[in-house]
């Protein structure tokens, strides 16, 4: 197509002018796309926080551009179209929505390098994908819920049904199971990635049923926030960013979405000229979830019981999705011993066994 | 006519009694200041605009070129002007649809749940008949999704005609509805069974006989860009030829002698409700089968709300909210280049975009009124 | 009493604090929409107000002022929506749309360097020994004093539309501005100033989003509530009690089908989610057939501009 031609020689012509490619790079433009805004405390906060600790690590060597509030779909593809076209080196996606975009703009700009964070295709050499597993950091959070709760009623207020959040709820109660066969989990769907007012109803619902214990998976603090109304007696996590406002209140632990050192790694590799395209999901080993500080408000039994959990999995000695595990419906999924292939994680789909309701389909 | 003295001045205390702006009607609108308020509201807004940026420390000119001027004219304009027309598509067809109502005095607020429900009903047709190869399967699809987005309107006007029902409320609740529904397709009945376990449908470029791609290459426009313009065309016809036109414009003046002329008020709210939904549902799937590719979570980006202001910044007048639907894209377009290429918070052209329309609005005015310096009028 | 793990008396306590910040920008917006001039910019002054109360509460260290501050907010942000339609005669409905555009952008812009902060606490107004009697204390008496501010203006707006003078001419300004200003009234002016009551109102309303049931600041906090304030208000026919009854009937159901969630009552999520937008309609139109054939109590001069010289 003409079009494809003419942006092809439109970036290749740009390209030249900078003289910069193959064996290494003088300077890097990284270009991070946003999907929402970077005062949202959360998801893009964080990633925004990585953009800036490559800037800080390479100083005059990068020049870093962004986009915040990208809608997904057409606006995303011209987002990113600008962007191959405006001399952007490597950008970062950072939602699973710009999964189609990310491949189409890069078939058509060969020698810019895209970085897709969620998604799974890489369709063109120049796509890469990069993941955290959250999943692994549900597991601490899991085993705090289980030993914590005194009604045995733990809660966990989900977004959209789709496997990334059915992917922690999973791990959150088999973790919470595993120290506490009793607990049962209550799990609420917001039907909104954002709109605090909504979450705290849905923490203010999961409370008054007689849950002490909550994990959400949506994107604002208003979680914490309501159950710091209780007076202590109802315990939650940071989600996505420390949340370490809350630490004198609710909040006993938290999960970190720590994208800066594989930003700092990708960009080192092009400065490099040892790029290559990858499909990275790491977790707490690679540093990409931390846990942030278990308070006092933990019994130290429980928390060191917590960190052992933490540190196994980082050792590559404990993985949160370890057989025998059945199926919601009872049919079995992964034998003794057997571990979760990331296959089945990536497409996850159903609740294990113990949990009751139905996923939203 | 003739202004009576209660006619409250303004930018001069009145108390001061000595020189007195004053509005006073026009015996006409003005054919100048028709044509000429748009202008000098964008350099108004050039003003206060780089005032904002000079204040965020940024080169108001600089910003100011690369929202109006670059994606026109530009290094990069060979593609961002075919991104204009993506993206004033459908607005312009949304909004033609909405002037016919609320020149009638039906309001509908819900044109983005239409714009969504006539994704899905046409998307859902595109999707059942997998992978069939067939030239007719695009046509129909467009139907499909005229007559969601149609079915979807026709909930407020029948509940309007049959129990009185308010509209706006009506038709504002069902775009939350929609999005649930929306959410419901694309992790439940749409979802791409090859996706992995993903939410989204699959995508129609890869889908030759569902698709809706670029018509020339590099010039932005698919079927959906194509269809407003038609209808911004049939649009004009309608109302300046046509006898519903005419009931269009009587029911919406004057009520009551839209009565005595025959107009049935109850067909005119299902004809004006119908027409703006199966629009709005057209646009809806031209955009899920051209530029978002698939049906998603978030596959609504606010279109059918900004359309609203598309309609009045037009005047209500198909030609007017062709230039206004042009406007607007190119405020979006613009200003996101601004925001990347110039490290503007992506609010400070929000606001900037409110200021452009407060100045068109406000200086629209002139267009039916004068000011008049009074001396001594008190 | 228990209905399936869920306690009636809790949840009539919970939704009446979740209807607080749609109660008060619903009175507010009856009352403009009362003098004829729909503005639809409520979103937007919602989150202005949510903005500055944030930030005066926190910078003073006192709610109370904060909540003066969202409202100080608001109405300043409605007198641009009011200079526009009052003196250059603008369209008011796109002006509206405008006006929440401009809000939503300033108030990120104005809020950065507030996120991740505590605003201080507002607390339940009466003792403990109330609020614990059984059923009628959390239902009464263990509101902060918003609730009861809310409460409080719908009586109070109640009474001055229909038995006071100057509801009155709220009333005559918004049913035929050429009448009243056949009469003498200011009608332009009656209305800035019921507009500027307007934007204060949904100011607080939006400082309750930030200072109480949220209490945070993050962009997009008020994330929609405006909309639904204007959907109630057209539900209520523009009437304050049935404002109240509308905001605590959606704000009821919301809160009830989250419950219901947990509760694990068996009704899919996704009919549960639209439940509030759907019973709302329902609600409506049983309403409104009643009265079928009357006008629906819509100010006849709604969303029309006027000018003394026509």
């Amino acid at each position: 197509m003409k079009r494809r031609t003419l942006l092809a020689s439109a970036a290749m012509g740009l390209m030249l002018a900078s003289g910069a490619f193959a064996q290494g790079m003088e300077k890097v433009k990284a270009c991070f796309v946003y999907v929402g805004p970077i005062g949202d405390g959360g998801w893009t906060y964080q990633h925004h926080q990585g953009a800036l600790a490559v800037q800080e690590k390479f100083g005059d060597k990068v020049e870093i551009q962004y986009q915040e509030n990208v809608p997904e779909g057409a606006d995303a593809e011209r987002v990113l179209t600008q962007m191959a076209l405006g001399g952007c080196n490597i950008i970062f996606t950072t939602s699973f929505g710009y999964m189609d975009a990310t491949n189409a703009v890069a078939a058509k700009f060969p020698d810019v390098k895209f970085e897709h964070a969620t998604g799974f295709k890489r369709e063109h050499p120049n796509v890469s994908t990069y993941n955290a597993r959250f999943y692994e950091g549900r597991a601490v959070q899991g085993t705090i819920a289980g030993r914590m709760t005194k009604s045995n009623k733990i809660g966990y207020i989900g977004s959209f049904p789709i496997p990334e959040v059915v992917m922690g709820i999973n791990s959150y109660y088999l973790a919470a199971k595993k120290v506490n066969p009793n607990v049962e989990l209550s799990v609420v769907w917001a039907f909104t990635w954002f709109d605090p007012a909504k979450e705290a109803d849905s923490a203010k619902a999961l409370i008054d049923q007689g849950v002490d214990v909550i994990a959400s998976h949506t994107d604002s603090t208003a979680v914490l926030a309501e159950a710091a109304k209780t007076d202590g007696k109802v315990i939650g996590f940071g989600q996505a960013s420390d949340m370490a406002e809350y630490k004198d209140g609710p909040r006993v632990s938290s999960i970190i979405d720590n994208w800066g050192p594989y930003y700092i790694e990708r960009v080192q590799a092009l400065l490099d000229g040892t790029y290559a395209q990858s499909d990275v999901w790491a977790g707490i080993k690679g540093g990409e979830v931390l846990i942030g500080e278990i308070t006092d408000k933990v019994p130290p039994e429980v928390k060191a019981e917590a960190e052992k959990v933490r540190d196994d999995i980082a050792a590559g000695t404990l993985h949160p999705f370890t057989g025998p595990i059945n199926k919601q419906d009872g049919s079995p999924w992964l034998a003794e011993g057997a571990t979760a292939p990331d296959g089945d994680l990536l497409g996850m789909n159903f609740y294990v066994e113990g949990i009751t309701g139905d996923i939203p389909q | 006519m003739g202004a009576s003295p209660h006619t409250p001045g303004i930018f001069v205390d009145r108390k001061w009694g000595v020189v007195v702006l004053r509005l006073e009607k026009r015996p006409t609108p003005s054919k100048f200041w028709l044509y000429a308020t748009p202008p000098v509201a964008v350099i108004l807004t050039m003003i206060a605009g780089g005032c904002l940026f000079a204040a965020m420390g940024k080169n108001p000119f600089e910003v100011i070129r690369t929202i109006f001027w670059d994606p026109v004219f530009g290094e990069f304009a060979f593609y961002l002007r075919g991104q204009l027309l993506v993206k004033a598509g459908p607005l312009i067809l949304i909004a033609i649809g909405l002037a016919l109502g609320f020149r009638a005095g039906i309001w509908n607020i819900g044109a983005e749940g239409q714009y969504i429900m006539g994704a899905i009903f046409g998307a859902a047709v595109g999707l059942a008949v997998f992978p069939t190869e067939n030239r007719l399967i695009f046509p129909v699809m467009v139907v499909a999704g005229a007559f969601g987005g149609w079915l979807w309107a026709m909930i407020p006007a029948i509940l309007k005609t049959k129990f009185n029902t308010n509209e706006i409320l009506v038709s504002l609740m069902l775009v939350y509805v929609a999005e649930t529904i929306l959410a419901k397709a694309s992790t439940g009945f749409l979802k791409n069974p090859e996706g992995m376990g993903f939410p989204g449908s699959r995508n129609f470029s890869s889908y030759p006989a569902a698709a809706n791609p670029e018509l020339i290459a590099g010039s932005g426009l698919h079927w959906g860009g194509v269809a407003a313009l038609v209808t911004g065309v049939l649009a004009y016809i309608l109302l300046t030829r046509h006898q519903a036109g005419f009931q269009i414009r009587l029911a919406g003046q004057a009520p009551r002698a839209a009565r005595f002329h025959g107009v049935s008020p109850a067909r005119l709210v299902v004809m004006c409700m119908g027409i703006s939904g199966a629009l709005a549902g057209m646009a809806g799937l031209f955009e899920v089968t051209g530029p978002a590719g698939q049906i998603s979570i978030d596959f609504n980006t606010g279109y059918g709300f900004t359309a609203i202001i598309v309609a009045f910044l037009g005047r209500l007048n198909p030609l007017g909210i062709v230039l206004a639907g042009f406007l607007m894209a190119l405020t979006y377009v613009g200003g996101e280049m601004a925001s990347t290429n110039l490290g503007l918070p992506d609010a400070a052209i929000q606001v900037f975009q409110g200021m452009l329309l407060f100045f068109l609005l406000a200086v629209d005015v002139l267009t039916n009124y004068r000011f008049r310096l009074a001396v001594g009028a008190h | 009493m228990d209905l399936g793990g869920i306690n009636p008396v809790i949840l009539i306590a919970t939704l009446m604090a979740s209807a607080v910040p749609i109660l008060l920008a619903a009175l507010g917006e009856a009352v403009v929409e009362r003098a004829g001039v729909l503005n639809l910019g409520v979103e937007g002054m919602m989150i202005i107000g949510a903005l500055g109360g944030f930030v005066v509460a926190v910078e003073t260290g006192s709610p109370v002022l904060g909540f003066v501050g969202g409202a100080v907010a608001g109405a300043a942000l409605s007198l641009i929506f009011a200079l526009l339609t009052q003196v250059f005669l603008a369209n008011q409905v796109a002006t509206g749309l405008a006006l929440t555009l401009f809000g939503l952008g300033v108030s990120s812009l104005g809020g950065q360097g507030y996120n991740g902060i505590k605003p201080p606490a507002t607390g339940q107004l009466l003792p403990d020994a109330l609020a614990d009697l059984p059923v009628v204390g959390p239902i009464l008496f263990g509101h902060d004093w918003v609730v009861y501010f809310s409460i409080a203006m719908t009586a109070v707006l109640w009474w001055v539309l229909k038995a006071t003078r100057i509801g009155l001419i709220i009333r005559a300004v918004g049913e035929s501005h050429e009448a009243a200003h056949a009469l003498g009234y200011k009608v332009n002016r009656i209305r800035l100033m019921c507009i500027a009551f307007g934007g204060a109102m949904a100011g607080i309303g939006g400082a309750y989003v930030s200072l109480a049931r949220v209490p945070q600041w993050v962009d997009g906090i008020t994330a929609g509530a405006g909309w639904i304030a204007l959907a109630i208000v057209v539900f209520a026919s523009w009437k304050p009690w049935r404002v109240l009854i509308g905001a605590y009937l959606f704000g009821g159901i919301t809160v009830l089908q989250l419950n219901l969630q947990v509760a694990g009552s068996g009704i899919p999520v996704e009919y549960l989610s639209m439940a509030p937008y759907l019973i709302t309609i329902l609600v409506l139109v049983i309403m409104s057939a009643g009265r079928r054939g009357k006008a629906n109590g819509a100010p006849a001069a709604l969303g029309q501009n006027f000018h003394a010289s026509r």
